[in-house]
């Protein structure tokens, strides 16, 4: 891989970090938010892949799989959460969902 | 960019996929109206990323990627949005106005600025790795014996997710 | 290398469009025709030749051409498009790493005959797997149509639930054989094993006891793990929305489900995508539990080692070429019978009858399978010492 520097992989993933953290802050659809936080940890997998492969230790991978499997259980309950909440306020709208704020 | 990096596979592989995950982010965000396409980007950007992790001689989590994120995860969001039936609802076109100028714009010229670094880099060393970096067997190796208590600890993560699911998404029996 | 990575992927894909795909539908009439007594379908002629009715294969290909192509109102338009696509193309490539021989030495070039050896093909065929799903569930959703919205939220769920079944039935398997390679497990299934080696490892018969080195048995995926084989079978039957699990396309329940506005060419790469699906699976099986490409009790090593002194070994090694393809599709050809035999003799399964098999019947099962397994190894490693 002689032409593609370490370098281009962060700027990847520095990018969809930032279209994630950008999602979260200005879409209000709740499950939309939600696949934004997915892209977030997308891009620090890819991160952590891209230097566990620039140093030659496969440690970046297996930390990348368990983040995989967080991220499996924390979609599972956050979408059990999302429709509970949805089925009781008829609403997807996250500024719905506003009751503990002051 | 000399002439003859443009012939290498891993150079055009890394361009396309790099470009399709991106591409794929920017729609899981742009998409206003409905939020399947905002879903169906990022099936797109998840599958190009299992392409730049197997591009890195990740393949198991490569292959991972797709099984886990691609294959349930995402699944799992569109089956949730057709359940609760959500067509467009509670995503008006109005949300995207004031504040998506600024921020597209900070993006672009963020994105052009990180381009000119990056074609202005010249080339740096990858370390020789043995073949067996990042094939299953390593990686189950490694898991099994040095950190096999993060394995259980998964176990028991995923147990408690599945609980927790289970018992927020049934429906009140009175 | 190349060259002939070409041929065997050609070669495949020739098979499969041309061969398989549309000579499975007629298969499906005339197994029916047979199982149900009666003739099936004998009316499509080419100037008086009926041909036992494989005219019709190709008269369905036309006539599915030739259909309006409708477009529901309010559809979505770019995925009511590629979803047949999207349903099909698993199921094509799904054939990169399902080996039909080994590898082969003739005149100076290696011929391996599996297009993609990779070090992790299982693995692979799970993930192509995985995005099956997406073909299916968004075709109800992208037609705008309420049977066929009802049809996605079954067959998404039904397909990601027999996914975990379908990873964790094989453990087993993988277990024992170590690899993930579809083409090591199939050398590896042309050793023997002895079946009642055990009583000499116990002092039951004294150690030159010679019958008991004669009753050997083929280490099979399937004499390994028995219970496996037919677990691995109804997950990939679910998997493939098929025989008894056709729920999501319950005819008679929500009138076709998820391919409800979909008609012409594009209905037919839904069915095309369903059969070629049902060689890949018995082309799975075949490699993991049915010994592959080898006949049982026949290494390859020792053919090639026995033709080679009579014919030359470039010679030994077509003829094993060739013998072995003929092996495996033969296993194929019958694996695809029984699948056929299984759609129409059982009836449609309710839909929560399936969900409990995939996840209260499968999965405890499965699980005990690969606690078993793993104290059968540790077992045999003791007592052998190896």
């Amino acid at each position: 891989m002689g032409d593609i520097s370490p370098f281009q992989f962060q700027v990847v993933a520095a990018l969809i970090f930032m279209i994630g953290v950008v999602g979260v802050l200005i879409r209000r659809n709740m499950i939309v938010m939600f696949m934004c936080i997915e892209l977030m940890l997308n891009a620090a997998n890819l991160s952590l892949v891209a230097f566990s492969r620039e140093i030659g230790d496969d440690q970046g991978q297996i930390l990348a799989f368990m983040v995989m499997v967080v991220a499996a259980v924390e979609v599972a309950v956050g979408l059990a959460i999302i429709i509970s909440l949805v089925r009781n306020r008829d609403t997807v709208n996250i500024e719905d969902a506003s009751q503990m704020k002051w | 960019m000399k002439l003859a990096g443009l012939l290498t596979p891993q150079f055009w592989v890394f361009w396309i996929f790099s470009s399709a995950a991106v591409a794929g982010a920017a729609g899981v965000v742009g998409n206003v109206r409905n939020p399947i396409n905002s879903a169906l980007s990022l099936v797109v950007s998840m599958l190009a990323l299992a392409g730049l992790y197997v591009l890195l001689e990740a393949q198991f989590v490569g292959l991972i990627q797709v099984m886990v994120y691609a294959g349930a995860i995402v699944v799992l969001f569109l089956f949730v949005i057709m359940l609760l039936n959500l067509r467009g609802s509670g995503a008006s076109g109005a949300e995207l106005q004031p504040l998506t100028k600024l921020v597209g714009t900070g993006l672009v010229v963020l994105g052009t600025l990180f381009l000119v670094r990056v074609l202005a880099t010249g080339r740096a060393p990858w370390p020789d790795v043995d073949p067996s970096y990042g094939t299953t067997r390593a990686i189950g190796e490694a898991l099994y014996s040095d950190y096999v208590l993060s394995v259980q600890v998964a176990g028991v993560l995923l147990l408690a997710g599945i609980l927790a699911a289970v018992v927020l998404a049934k429906k009140k029996v009175d | 290398m190349a060259t002939s990575t070409v041929f065997v992927a050609l070669f495949i894909f020739a098979l499969i469009m041309l061969v398989f795909a549309p000579v499975m539908t007629w298969v499906e009439r005339k197994q029916s025709a047979l199982m149900q007594d009666r003739i099936g379908a004998n009316r499509a002629e080419i100037f008086g030749f009926k041909a036992l009715g494989l005219i019709h294969p190709l008269a369905d290909v036309i006539k599915m051409i030739t259909k309006e192509d409708t477009m529901p109102a309010g559809a979505h338009r770019l995925v009511h498009l590629i979803s047949p696509f999207i349903a099909v193309t698993p199921a094509m490539i799904s054939f990169a790493v399902i080996p039909y021989g080994g590898t082969y030495e003739m005149w100076g070039a290696k011929f391996s005959l599996v297009v993609a050896d990779l070090d992790y093909g299982v693995l692979y065929l799970f993930a192509i797997g995985s995005i099956a799903t997406y073909g299916s569930m968004l075709a109800g959703w992208a037609g705008n149509n309420n049977w066929g919205m009802l049809g996605s939220i079954r067959v998404s769920a039904q397909m990601i639930s027999y996914e975990v079944a379908l990873g964790v039935t094989v453990i087993g398997l993988f277990m024992i054989f170590g690899t993930l390679r579809l083409t090591d497990m199939g050398v590896l299934q042309q050793d023997t094993f002895r079946v009642f080696g055990f009583m000499k490892y116990l002092g039951w018969v004294s150690p030159d006891a010679r019958w008991v080195d004669w009753i050997t048995l083929p280490m099979w995926g399937i004499v390994l793990q028995p219970l496996p084989f037919f677990m691995f079978l109804t997950a990939l039957m679910a998997e493939n929305k098929r025989a008894p699990f056709d729920t999501p396309e319950g005819e008679s329940e929500i009138v076709a489900g998820y391919f409800i506005e979909y008609s012409g060419m594009k209905f037919g790469l839904y069915m095309m995508g369903e059969w070629v699906e049902v060689v890949v699976i018995s082309g799975l099986l075949t490699a993991m539990f049915l010994g592959g490409w080898s006949l049982p009790w026949l290494a390859e090593s020792d053919l090639i080692a026995f033709l080679s002194p009579k014919f030359g070994a470039n010679i030994a090694n077509l003829i094993a070429m060739i013998l072995a393809v003929h092996v495996f599709i033969g296993k194929v050809v019958a694996l695809i019978f029984f699948q056929m035999l299984i759609r129409w003799s059982m009836p449609r399964f309710r839909y929560d009858q399936v969900m409990n098999l995939g996840w209260k019947i499968l999965l405890p099962l499965s699980l005990a399978n690969i606690f078993l397994t793993a104290v059968g190894i540790l077992v045999v490693q003791k007592v052998t010492g190896s």
